[in-house]
């Protein structure tokens, strides 16, 4: 029986990078569609009614929402592939705390970091920094999240480094400076091909953000 | 089995589990008791949290004992900062030692762990994923306290945001006795707390939710008629008196 998987998702979505680490770390086929939030189209309306966002797997005609979801999803529907969580009840009860901490906190404070200016800006940067250094000290010296292996945690993560050049040039301020062990992490990540593969150039990310800028008439 | 019931102390059983024995079923007996014995379990949280209720809940569709500790939030004791130090909230697991945070993860490491009986969560991961979708959506969007914190033209808005967020909780639920099914689970755990603050919304708001709401409240009673969940749940009045306290100690109103 032949699968078929697509994603709605937008390029620059770290949300959607995450999913499409997951399918690659499994080796599953796909077709990716590429939204145009400006412009939602049917099949997205129909299959995220409730939020209207990206991204969304769908397997064979189901929708699977929010990207958390859609990872742990992938992970229980091709089990028999690479596990992307721990096999534990306590390893992946910490993952999935790890996983709603970066979604809570590290998420809203980065949104401020481009999207304010001055005293706004400034809080969003300190609140930023101190959310990787909370996850460098969870990170310890393991090589990954999930201690030996790439896992979840790696997955919910690492698509952020795809906007730090944005953050870091519209704060002006240096994250590897702040937190060089999540840097050294985030590169080690990069040396897989699912992660390579998924994150977008970072320059490509920075003048995105520009452009939302302007449209948001946040210059 | 109710576990922390035996008197045997866990050194006999140790001894009889490492003694060469014919029975392989008295050894296999012993070390399940061992481990029963040495299930050490506990739930920090304070009795209005609908977080902690979550928790509760689930300990007991399970029927797992546990030591309930309340907190003080005003005064949070050195132990809930130091299970929960990334946070500092409740509720927390502590499970032989090792603390469980944020009550969405929590109750799916009961459901894994006591795997065995009443599952919380469906097997199929289709479904699973819809359950997982559906307790996030309560998270984001059910446990607003604007209702009760504001006046005027934003409480109005307040009220009507959370009645909508209940009609799209109503349309998941449709005609199922349970947002699980025929199966009590997930998204009811997660969704059910949120019924001891009803009254409190009621007189706050000035409104009913049974009148705008009624599949919803009728599940809510359908619920309450379950051990779990009225064992569990606060008196509604309770739950106002502490909000009025609240608001007068923030100065609210």
């Amino acid at each position: 029986m032949s699968d078929e998987v697509v994603l709605l998702s937008i390029w620059p979505s770290m949300f959607g990078m995450r999913v499409q680490i997951a399918l690659e770390e499994k080796g599953i086929e796909y077709e990716y569609k590429e939204e145009d939030l400006a412009n939602k189209s049917t099949l997205l309306l129909k299959m995220n009614p409730i939020h209207k966002k990206v991204p969304v797997l769908i397997h064979n005609g189901k929708p699977v929402c929010e990207s958390s979801i859609a990872v742990q999803y992938i992970d229980e529907a091709w089990k028999d592939k690479f596990p992307l969580l721990p096999s534990d009840p306590y390893h992946r009860a910490q993952a999935r705390f790890w996983a709603d901490y970066i979604d809570k906190k590290m998420y809203n404070a980065s949104r401020k970091i481009w999207e304010t200016k001055g005293e706004d800006q400034e809080v969003g940067k300190k609140e930023f920094i101190e959310c990787l250094k909370v996850l460098e000290k969870a990170l310890g010296d393991n090589p990954y999240f999930g201690g030996e292996e790439f896992g979840f945690v790696d997955i919910e993560l690492v698509p952020f480094f795809s906007w730090f050049y944005a953050y870091e040039t519209c704060g002006n301020f240096s994250i590897e400076a702040e937190c060089p062990k999540l840097i050294a992490w985030a590169k080690r990540c990069m040396e897989r091909k699912s992660v390579s593969k998924s994150l977008p150039a970072a320059q490509k990310v920075y003048d995105f953000v520009l452009q939302l800028k302007k449209t948001m008439g946040l210059e | 089995m109710t576990y922390g019931s035996n008197n045997i102390p866990p050194i006999e059983l140790f001894i009889i589990l490492v003694t060469p024995h014919p029975d392989q079923f008295i050894r296999f007996w012993c070390f399940s008791l061992t481990v029963a014995m040495s299930d050490e379990l506990v739930l920090l949280s304070m009795w209005p949290s609908p977080f902690g209720l979550r928790v509760q809940i689930a300990l007991a569709e399970k029927r797992v004992e546990y030591e309930y500790k309340e907190e003080d939030l005003f005064n949070k004791s050195s132990l809930l900062l130091t299970v929960n130090p990334v946070h500092k909230k409740v509720p927390v697991l502590i499970h032989n030692g090792k603390a469980i945070c944020e009550s969405l993860a929590i109750v799916e490491y009961i459901d894994e762990v006591w795997n065995d009986r009443s599952p919380l969560l469906p097997s199929d991961p289709c479904r699973r994923a819809e359950a997982r979708f559906w307790a996030d959506f309560v998270d984001k969007k059910a446990a607003s306290k604007k209702v009760w914190r504001s006046k005027g033209e934003d409480q109005e808005e307040a009220k009507r945001e959370l009645i909508e967020i209940f009609k799209v909780l109503e349309g998941e639920l449709g005609d199922k006795p349970y947002f699980g099914g025929d199966n009590f689970g997930l998204v009811d755990i997660a969704l059910v707390p949120f019924y001891s603050r009803f009254y409190t919304l009621d007189k706050f708001g000035n409104f009913s939710i049974e009148a705008e709401c009624p599949v919803l409240v009728a599940w809510a009673k359908r619920c309450m008629k379950r051990e779990s969940v009225f064992k569990s749940l606060p008196d509604s009045e309770k739950v106002y008196d502490f909000v009025l306290q609240v608001n007068k100690w923030f100065g609210i109103h």
